[in-house]
């Protein structure tokens, strides 16, 4: 078990998804029944690994290997380390957390739904966990289609056109990035004398800078759509707002991450001059700080409450990147933080909302007001939501924020300075948006007799809440098992850049006929 | 045996003779022992065993391959088979099997079952014989003809639907200018080298500078003749209206087996024959291939009709398969060849769908005939999810091996801009397969209609191509194996 329990946690949601497919479609209670209880046993299986998971060892660990497509070179090959480790686990556990609170939202083909949600778990898994880049590019890939299903089938009335877009713009980043991928691996192949896709290997090319440039760029659409940076973020207001709830916290939680995940898994120790180059972190930069205050300001205007909680993902996720390429231990370190942290708070204002268009069915903000007097438990539960995602200290916000901002100001004063605007901006809309829906007197009749919340809303929220306090009351376990590989990574991206400084024999341009 | 007819020959001849006779046998037998309709497929008992003892027949030929090595010649190298050569054998044989396979109830509902067409399904499978082992200009001309005349007929079989009729003559007029072109094309080869055969043709075209005007004007008459054939743009407007005018069963055929057939062709033609004449001939491919991606992939958006979408993207396909043969390394020649394997079943396989649509009174070719049918009949709506998102190449199905190849060639090659094209287009082309999805899981049917007409063999067919392109998508080393060695240069 030990030995292939990477394996097993991947394939779970597999084999409880071809089970799944056994059980009639009338079999409603139990189809979702079926469907939790795997997801449960998803998040069980991952348990033994954050308890196994050696924290002194920068490296991988769980490796397991075996070939796949030798004539290609490829592998099935995967392993964790400090930062895979905690995107599995946010994976598994908003996965659980997802399915669990779609249990009385979705009444509507119910079979099809779960196993959607199924696959796209092991499709998430397969991307944090793969050691091999072709390997890696098959779970992206594969992620897709189920997150298509899952907006267009289920989701509001302009369901369609957010699906398609959605699929549109990622897989365009997608084969993008297969072509800085094919690119990377036809350099080995000309300086190695055969193919492989293993990323320890890739990274021992020596490729010229205006070479690493174009993989950058190649990777840089990829990533950068999914992440959504600006200006490759429509896709994301559009789908968020179109996804049924479930999706929208799966979305937002895991999906975005997978790009996130990219940059700092491939882009930085892969192409480490050229994502050191002052000209491409200039540019990351400063559209991430563009994410940050557009989404921010963005968000202030918004009139739908999910909309408002879509394009504040713009602006977090703006602080990711830009915590990604201050390439310094404090900054990316943030950015892995600050990602879990979104995936929680965001996944809970989605939640939030859920709940209240269950009840509605309406997301517009004018229609709300006052609720707190009506149901005081969802409006503690909501904000707490808004005040983690503000980033107030003791929740789990401000630790990533601070820290990125450290980083951030390590690497360039001017950064920090407008970066901190977006926290503002941030407790702005977040707040405004609370006093909106929440304070002041009931405004609207059809509030008045809502019901709080349920006890299978609690079970949702109750564990967020307190990984929101947790991380931001005690974040040390995560520094310390992101201190090592994070290390590597920023050692790696600054050694190589300080190796270019000094002039060396030139390279063999490889990449050209 | 005399010095005309040696065994050597007869070995090499052995399963296109016994194709030809199966085929003309079924003529025979369709008139004078299965003379009523219900009768008639029994007459796939003949396709059966004609496809039987060609395989066996290719099977003794690769394992002499096995033993010998290189290739075995025949009729003074006028024909030869070769790995290059049997892989399309096998390929076509599969083809012609499933077509056969889906036919009958398919013919049965449009009330144009006749015996003949299992027959001529299996001529124009002798004709496509001679496309990948032809080694001389004038018997891949008559190999072309026979493939071409047998699909004329096919293509307007359903005698009574004018649509069809229109087709068949529309091909007919168009097939025979792309074969005068062809012929054209084949008659300076002739006059360059002064010799029909393609080796002899190689030497003396290796000796003339790129700048030769006559040298180009061959070049250029076969390469529009060849296009043609393959429906590559400019010279695809014939593929639309025919695919749209056939009988489902023969679009498929048309898709698969000719293009793969024509595909071979070119392949001998421009990687071996043609090959130092690269200066010539790539910028002509480089124009069709990226008209042929800019044009199927803009007009199949627009289109209701799935055949003519279909249509439109194999237009697309044949775009994406010029790029390997442009790249012209080895990785391109082995991509083209695992493209067009995987090809073969996700096409077919979509195809097959379409033709379980086609029942009493309904044609089922609208977009929104597919229109809930995951609720009336899942596995058919499952298998055709699993082929359109083949065709438009992602993992894990067995269509993004086909691009895989295809996109590393570029890159291998320098032809980095290409390489951006064909990814932008693959993302286009994902908007018009995900509007079949759409319709078949998203939307809902708007009134009742009468269940899919399926078969057995439909069944069979719906299996063996759904599998082939899971099973080439998630495990393609042995078909990576298959087809490094079926192209060694």
């Amino acid at each position: 078990m030990q030995g292939h329990l990477l394996s097993v946690i991947l394939f779970t949601p597999l084999a409880g998804l071809f089970l799944l497919l056994f059980i009639p479609k009338s079999q409603k209670t139990f189809i979702r029944l079926w469907a939790n209880i795997t997801a449960a046993i998803g998040f069980l299986v991952s348990l033994p690994l954050i308890i196994g998971f050696d924290r002194s060892n920068g490296g991988y660990q769980f490796v397991e290997r075996a070939e796949w497509i030798p004539s290609l070179g490829v592998q099935y090959l995967i392993g964790v380390d400090g930062i895979s480790v905690l995107m599995v686990m946010l994976t598994t556990i908003m996965g659980f957390l997802a399915i669990f609170s779609s249990w009385d939202a979705i009444k509507d083909r119910e079979k099809e739904y779960y196993s959607m949600f199924l696959l796209q778990q092991t499709g998430m898994l397969g991307v944090f966990i793969s050691m091999d880049f072709l390997l890696f590019y098959v779970f992206w890939e594969m992620v897709l289609v189920p997150m298509y299903f899952i907006i267009g089938v289920w989701g509001g009335p302009r369901k369609l056109y957010a699906a398609i877009k959605f699929f549109l713009y990622t897989l365009t980043g997608g084969v993008l990035m297969l072509l800085g991928i094919l690119l990377l691996y036809f350099n080995y192949f000309a300086q190695f004398g055969r193919y492989t896709f293993e990323i320890a290997e890739l990274m021992k090319i020596n490729l010229p800078l205006a070479t690493q440039q174009w993989v950058f760029w190649a990777f840089f659409v990829g990533f950068a759509i999914k992440v959504p940076m600006f200006p490759f973020h429509t896709w994301l207001p559009d789908a968020h707002t179109e996804a049924p709830t479930a999706g929208s916290v799966i979305l937002a939680a895991v999906l975005l991450k997978m790009g996130t995940y990219g940059f700092i898994r491939f882009s930085l120790p892969l192409l480490p001059k050229a994502s050191s180059d002052h000209t491409i972190v200039t540019i990351v930069a400063v559209l991430s700080i563009i994410g940050i205050l557009y989404g921010a300001l963005v968000s202030l205007m918004q009139q739908d409450w999910k909309k408002l909680v879509a394009y504040s993902s713009v602006s977090h996720l703006g602080f990711c990147t830009l915590g990604i390429f201050a390439l310094n231990q404090s900054g990316i370190t943030g950015s892995i933080i600050q990602q879990i942290n979104h995936g929680i708070s965001t996944g809970m204002l989605f939640l939030v909302v859920g709940v209240i268009y269950e009840r509605r069915h309406t997301r517009e903000i004018k229609e709300y007001g006052g609720l707190a007097h009506i149901m005081p438990n969802y409006a503690i539960v909501f904000a707490i939501a808004m005040l983690s995602s503000a980033g107030l200290p003791l929740l789990n916000g401000f630790v990533g924020e601070f820290t990125i901002l450290q980083g951030a100001f390590d690497a360039n004063h001017v950064w920090a300075a407008f970066a901190v605007l977006g926290v503002i901006f941030g407790a702005a809309y977040l707040l405004w948006l609370y006093q909106r829906t929440m304070l002041g007197e009931v405004t609207n009749e059809k509030n008045k007799g809502l019901p709080d919340l349920k006890w299978r809303e609690w079970a949702v929220f109750i564990p967020l809440i307190i990984w929101a306090i947790s991380i931001g009351v005690y974040p040390k376990p995560y520094f310390d098992i992101l201190e090592k590989p994070v290390a590597q990574i920023v050692h790696r991206v600054h050694d190589t850049a300080n190796a270019a400084a000094v002039p060396t024999t030139p390279t063999p341009e490889v990449a050209s006929r | 045996m005399s010095v005309y007819y040696t065994s050597l020959d007869h070995f090499v001849l052995l399963p296109v003779l016994l194709l030809a006779l199966f085929g003309c046998a079924t003529l025979l037998f369709d008139f004078w022992v299965f003379p009523e309709a219900h009768q008639r497929k029994y007459l796939l008992i003949f396709l059966g065993l004609g496809e039987a003892f060609a395989g066996w027949a290719f099977w003794r030929q690769g394992m002499a391959l096995a033993i010998n090595g290189g290739e075995i010649s025949a009729f003074h190298g006028a024909v030869v088979v070769d790995h290059f050569a049997l892989f399309f054998h096998w390929i076509f044989l599969i083809t012609t099997l499933i077509v056969g396979l889906i036919s009958y109830r398919y013919l049965e509902v449009r009330d144009e079952h006749h015996g003949e067409y299992y027959g001529i399904l299996m001529l124009a499978q002798c004709g496509m014989f001679f496309l990948a082992s032809g080694n001389e200009l004038v018997t891949i001309f008559v190999g072309l003809e026979t493939m071409a005349v047998s699909f004329y007929v096919l293509v307007g079989f359903l005698r009574a639907e004018q649509r069809s009729n229109e087709a068949a003559l529309k091909y007919l007029l168009l097939g025979g200018l792309s074969s005068g072109f062809l012929a054209y094309g084949f008659s300076i080869l002739y006059g360059i080298a002064g010799s029909t055969q393609l080796n002899d043709i190689a030497k003396a075209v290796a000796t003339r500078s790129h700048s030769d005007t006559i040298l180009f004007l061959a070049i250029a008459t076969t390469t529009v003749g060849l296009l043609f054939k393959i429906g590559g743009a400019p010279f695809h407007m014939w593929v639309p209206d025919v695919y749209e005018g056939a009988p489902t069963t023969i679009t498929a055929f048309l898709a698969v087996g000719s293009k793969a057939a024509s595909f071979a062709l070119l392949m001998r033609l421009f990687a071996s024959t043609l090959g130092s004449a690269r200066a010539t001939w790539e910028p002509l491919l480089i124009a069709a291939a990226v008209l042929s991606m800019t044009i199927g992939n803009l007009a199949a958006i627009t289109q209701t009709n799935t055949k003519r979408l279909l249509a439109y993207s194999s237009v697309n396909h044949a775009g994406y398969i010029l790029l390997g043969v442009i790249a012209g390394n080895n990785t391109g020649y082995k991509g083209v060849l695992i493209y067009l394997l995987v090809y073969t079943f996700m096409n077919l396989g979509a195809f097959l769908v379409l033709t379980s649509l086609t029942r009493k009174g309904l044609a089922g070719e609208d977009i929104n005939d597919l229109r809930g049918l995951m609720k009336k009949s899942p596995g058919h709506a499952l298998w055709m999810l699993i082929f359109l998102l083949s065709l438009a190449g992602i993992p894990p199905t067995a269509g993004f091996f086909g691009k895989y190849f295809i996109f590393l060639s570029l890159i291998e090659t320098g032809h980095y801009v290409l390489a951006v094209l064909g990814c932008l287009y693959a993302a286009v082309a994902i908007y018009y397969y995900m509007r079949m999805v759409k319709a078949m899981f998203i939307e809902t049917e708007e009134e009742e209609t009468p269940a899919l007409s399926t078969s057995f063999g439909m069944q069979v067919a719906l299996v063996v191509t759904g599998v082939m392109t899971l099973v080439i998508g998630v495990y393609p080393e042995p078909f990576v194996r298959l087809a490094q060695q079926s192209f060694q240069r």
